[in-house]
């Protein structure tokens, strides 16, 4: 029986969807039936209150959580994010929901046992309720009372080797792709980076000073799949500097329908058979492709490592040799002036890993400097760019303008000269000048 | 400059504004320094790890104040 009447819920699980009211219903359940014997440390009825407040809030049409609070275990400014409820009496079960964010495993690898001692720890000491995994990447724990929270990051650190993720004004936890533990388009090891810089700044995780949160993200290549470009203040995107590499009898294999394109993911419908003309060359942004006679060729100047062609055909094409990273900053997603893709700042860095990727800390730091000094409070690093110009952030991190930053010409061309770097200044000989032009 | 004197400087200049907010951005620290910001964090950590100073946070943006200091009202703009 439900300790509280919910019809306004109730109508949530009526549509074809899969409902997170029917889910908290059944997690509810299970918490009073206990099968698996979990010494309980928080009320058994912490879900139940859950559907209770959250009724409530609709019949009112306003939250009943008060705002922040908390916000971490000692000695940490982030990781825990305070949640207090408004109606302690009628939802003793919820009057602390606090929710914790623990780092993700890199690329987010886990096994199956690690799940299982995760989810036996919030069973025990938290409401069972998870999100895996919120936008920035880490593992959510929903709900769980104050003294509970220096108890679960004891657990999850001694026996789990984990550590709470970041929030509020912080570095976010990083978050990357699978890379080359299973990818072939890597163009670095997505995990040694991500794992290098999460344990080099962690005071910037764990103890807040920037103007608003702040995120990495590593993306092996220009495909994207933690979405860095888009997502993330400062994102490091595989790319190579070299020429793609072509196999031609793999090609003539795609072309002869030996292969299936794009690993067979299309195969379900039926498009014919492969056009290497209309769904390759056709298709490549720059018109950098042609393939004539049977043979392919590729000009590389031109290529923006779109990766079309690769996707399509991975057998026949592969990614250069010589490998490393853009990093673009400034994406975020919309809060102020609305989504942001990232600018590419950097075109290529060296991931060196022997140098403990100096390359990319040289980038990083000055970077930040100029963020915490010229940031407004609650500004991301995209609007300081904004405001201040992109030109200001070539400046403060001392990196040489290049053609790669201008994205058009004209329109935005960011760069300005000073007098200092013109030579003759701004001032010139104006009876020379009367020579050739009147009054 | 000294932790106890960096604690003192902070400590007042919040009391003082205390009947008008009393939770304060990190940038507000470090201008009551007069410090960049990086030069400040240190001070700043150390005066949390001390208890002179403790954090509070919507989960999106970090502040600081006073320990006990009436920061959950403000933050419902009840004063
Ligand atoms: S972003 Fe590129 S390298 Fe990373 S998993 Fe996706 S396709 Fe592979
Ligand atoms: S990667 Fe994209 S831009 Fe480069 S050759 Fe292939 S389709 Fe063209």
């Amino acid at each position: 029986m439900a300790k509280h009447d919910t019809p306004l819920l109730d109508q949530l699980e009526s549509g074809p969807w899969p409902s997170f009211v029917s889910d908290l219903k059944q997690e509810a359940e299970k918490r009073a039936k206990n099968e698996a014997g979990h010494e309980l440390q928080i009320p058994v009825d912490v879900v139940d209150d859950l559907l209770g407040i959250l009724e409530l809030s609709f019949k009112h049409g306003k939250t009943h959580w008060k705002h922040g609070g908390i916000v971490g275990v000692f000695g940490y400014g982030g990781g825990v994010i305070g949640r207090y409820c408004d109606q302690p009496e009628l939802f003793p079960g919820v009057a602390h929901f606090h929710t914790m964010r623990i780092a993700q495993p890199g690329a987010k690898f886990y096994t199956s046992d690690y799940l299982r001692q995760l989810t036996d720890i919030w069973d025990r000491r938290g409401s069972g309720i998870t999100n895996m995994h919120g936008s920035t990447g880490d593992i959510i724990f929903i709900g769980t009372t104050t003294p509970q929270l220096e108890e679960i990051y004891y657990e999850i650190s001694h026996n789990m080797n984990q550590d709470l993720g970041g929030s509020g004004s912080n570095l976010r936890t990083p978050a990357d792709c699978i890379g080359q533990a299973r990818c072939e388009y890597a163009c670095y090891d997505t995990q040694d980076l991500c794992y290098n810089l999460t344990m080099e700044y962690q005071d910037e995780l764990h103890r807040p000073a920037f103007p608003y949160k702040f995120k990495f993200k590593f993306d092996g290549c220009p495909n994207g799949c933690v979405a860095a470009i888009a997502r993330s203040d400062m994102s490091f995107i595989g790319t190579w500097k070299d020429d793609i590499r072509i196999d031609d009898e793999a090609v003539k294999a795609y072309v002869g329908g030996e292969f299936a394109p794009n690993g067979g993911a299309h195969a379900d419908g039926d498009w014919g058979a492969f056009d290497i003309q209309k769904e390759i060359i056709a298709l490549c942004p720059t018109g950098c492709m042609k393939y004539e006679d049977g043979k392919l060729e590729i000009d590389n100047r031109e290529c923006t490592r779109c990766m079309h062609c690769i996707n399509a055909m991975p057998r026949a094409l592969r990614i250069g040799k010589e490998t490393g990273c853009s990093i673009l900053c400034g994406a975020k997603a919309p809060i102020l002036d609305g989504a942001q893709m990232g600018s590419l700042v950097v075109p290529f860095v060296e991931v060196n890993a022997d140098d403990d990727y100096q390359a990319i800390k040289d980038v990083i730091e000055p970077l930040w400097d100029w963020w915490m000094e010229e940031g407004k409070n609650r500004e991301r690093l995209g609007e300081t760019m904004k405001r201040l110009g992109f030109n200001a952030l070539l400046e403060a991190t001392g990196i040489a303008p290049v053609p790669q930053h201008v994205q058009e010409p004209r329109s935005n061309p960011y760069i300005f000269w000073k007098e200092e770097e013109v030579e003759g200044g701004w001032t010139r000989d104006i009876d020379e000048f009367r020579k050739d032009h009147q009054r | 400059m000294e932790q106890a004197e960096a604690a003192e400087m902070v400590v007042e200049a919040l009391r003082k504004k205390l009947k008008s907010k009393s939770k304060f951005y990190f940038n507000d620290l470090s201008k009551i320094l007069g410090m960049k910001p990086r030069a400040a964090k240190k001070y700043v950590n150390k005066m949390v790890e001390d208890g002179v100073l403790e954090y509070w946070s919507s989960g999106s943006t970090s502040m600081y104040g006073i320990p006990g200091t009436g920061k959950q009202a403000a933050a419902e703009h009840e004063d």
